[in-house]
């Protein structure tokens, strides 16, 4: 196990360093002026550009500036956006939105998706499966985009149940319609994962011994059947989670949540390419990171997949 | 390639690909998903055909106006005809998905094959290549190459559509080159693929003539769904202000636009949206079919 979890944290680094050297080279050596419409209307001063040129290493091959950089990134320093901001605090201070954000996300697709899943799954070929079959396949087939602009102009405008926009309060209640919105399409696949695989054990050879050895159906369903049908979703789950803790441009841009995904967006826009560099890096190993805890739980949960 | 393997060897027994043709013809889901596939085609090729309105002849007193019975969906902000715009949107927006795939599918199945094939260092390098751009969030590594070369409105349509499908084949081909790879270890070690390489066969007829036909049924089935994804991904791109840009008539554009009226003018981003969402449901349920189709497992 310990072995197990040292090798793959190994194997990562070579992964985030390669990472972050594609999204360093983006942003820094394309073609472009670093300095164009920074300074308004007005072409930069020159002193101003030597000292970003300077503290941004602009004028070393590609290779060195990225060590350069990588090398503060591991005494903790992100460094500063051009307005002097610091990386780290921006960060710190958009990471609880997004986590918040995420946890409503996990919420929705833990009692919807397994909900129906469950459902359908228990009934095959039922009213209730199809229902869910069709309308998953509805979901999955319209752009969160959509489904955010027009859950927010009715549930958000016209009926006024839940609040439109999110602002600087980004409290649970006021996250509720764009957690939904941000689960909306994993829902639909977590849905249709639970019902696949609890059909598919419905099937198994000991499901029918419990039932044979006169366990009674809540028993065989509910400990027996629904335990091993839940491991594949789990994963699922949880591999979403680290996907989702990386942000959510689209719907944090709709709602205006104050999130990762929207000062990403923000700072990709605007070209502030410190910002954005030290952003995607946290993102990535957040992402890797809840990966290898999704494998651990996953041999955890289903001792037949060892990490010895 | 389905068809002429199904007639072609009429008298021996059928290919994977032909049987799965055969199975595909009887298939609702099939015959439902092609055909409307094959109206969204007619739209991108032949506009004229459904609408006989000119997209660009805008008159601003109509600005935002609401559907009624002279124009169906109504009028966008320019004043133009909602109806032919979206008509005439579908050519960019399956432009892209199209060319994406195909540029996914080439450059994966180029990778994929070569480094399940010649196994050893190369294969190593080429899987941690794989692995460095599959960790990059696609919206995000697309945002970001578009924010890197932004189209102006002036840009020519061709280009703009070029750096789109670019932006989203840098990162998507990984998926390809992993199912590519996995099924050509497998498939290299089979009894007819040794028997070539007995009759002294070099590597290069190897690949093409037996490793790539019978490794390529993943592939096909994961370019058909992963279409439609890139259609959503190209109206996401635009619809974050960064994609398709103005002289280019695109759903994304036309919901880009709508955003900022959603309140007082909602039909402006229904249509668009509702064509964009039965598109990829086309290309997902084609996608499942052909899925069905493919794997042995389920016949």
């Amino acid at each position: 196990m310990g072995r197990y979890v040292t090798r793959r944290l190994l194997q990562m680094i070579p992964v985030v360093i390669g990472t972050t050297f594609i999204i360093y080279a983006l942003v820094w050596a394309l073609p472009g002026d670093p300095f164009a419409g920074r300074c308004g209307a007005r072409p930069c001063p020159p002193a101003y550009v030597q000292a970003m040129t300077d503290k941004y290493n602009l004028d070393d091959p590609l290779p060195i500036a990225y060590v350069k950089y990588l090398g503060s990134l591991l005494q903790g320093d992100f460094g500063e956006t051009f307005q002097g901001l610091s990386v780290g605090e921006e960060l710190l201070r958009a990471y609880p939105t997004t986590v918040k954000l995420a946890l409503v996300a996990i919420a929705f697709e833990i009692l919807i998706g397994i909900g129906a899943g469950i459902l359908a799954g228990l009934r095959r070929g039922s009213f209730i499966d199809n229902l869910v079959l069709v309308s998953t396949l509805v979901v999955v087939s319209i752009p969160v985009f959509v489904i955010g602009s027009v859950l927010q102009l009715f549930l958000g405008m016209r009926w006024g149940i839940f609040p439109a926009t999110v602002g600087g309060d980004a409290s649970l209640y006021n996250l509720i319609l764009p957690g939904f919105v941000l689960a909306s399409l994993s829902l639909a696949y977590v849905a249709r994962l639970t019902r696949t695989s609890l059909a598919e054990n419905r099937r198994a050879d000991y499901v029918r011994t419990a039932i044979a050895k006169g366990l009674p159906q809540r028993r065989v369903i509910g400990i027996h059947t629904m335990r091993n049908s839940l491991i594949p979703v789990i994963t699922f789950i949880g591999a979403d989670f680290g996907a989702l803790l990386g942000g959510a441009i689209v719907t944090e841009g709709i709602f205006n949540v104050p999130g990762v995904g929207n000062l990403i967006f923000r700072s990709i826009t605007t070209r502030d390419g410190v910002m954005v560099t030290g952003a995607v890096t946290v993102l990535v190993l957040v992402f890797l990171l809840v990966n290898l805890l999704v494998d651990l739980i996953y041999g955890w949960l289903d001792p037949r997949i060892s990490h010895g | 390639m389905s068809r002429r393997r199904g007639t072609h060897v009429a008298a021996v027994p059928r290919s994977l690909a032909g049987d799965a043709w055969r199975d595909l013809r009887r298939s609702p889901l099939f015959l439902t998903s092609a055909a409307i596939i094959l109206v969204l085609i007619a739209m991108a090729a032949v506009p004229s055909l459904f609408t006989d309105v000119d997209p660009r002849a805008c008159d601003l007193a109509h600005s935002r106006e609401a559907p009624s019975g002279s124009a169906w969906f109504g009028y966008d902000l320019q004043g133009c005809d909602m109806y032919s715009r979206t008509i005439y949107g579908a050519r960019a927006s399956i432009l892209v998905g199209v060319l994406t795939t195909l540029v996914i599918a080439v450059v994966g199945s180029v990778v994929g094959m070569v480094a399940g094939f010649h196994g050893g260092r190369l294969d190593a390098l080429l899987s941690r290549l794989t692995d460095l751009f599959f960790a990059v969030p696609m919206l995000l590594g697309a945002v970001m190459v578009l924010a890197t070369f932004p189209s102006a409105v002036g840009t020519p349509a061709w280009q703009t559509i070029g750096k789109v499908v670019l932006a989203l084949g840098i990162l998507g081909w990984t998926t390809v080159a992993r199912l590519m790879r996995s099924t050509v270890i497998q498939v290299k070690q089979s009894d007819y693929v040794q028997a070539a390489r007995g009759l002294g066969a070099g590597a290069g007829r190897i690949l093409l003539r037996h490793v790539l036909p019978n490794a390529m049924a993943p592939v096909v089935v994961y370019s058909t769904i992963i279409l439609g994804v890139f259609v959503v991904l190209e109206a996401t791109l635009s619809f974050l202000g960064i994609g398709l840009q103005a002289p280019v008539i695109s759903w994304g554009t036309a919901i880009s636009e709508a955003r900022s009226y959603i309140r007082q003018s909602p039909h402006m981003l229904l249509f668009p949206g509702a064509f964009l969402s039965v598109t990829v449901l086309a290309f997902i349920m084609l996608g499942d079919a052909v899925r069905d189709a493919f794997d042995p497992r389920l016949r």
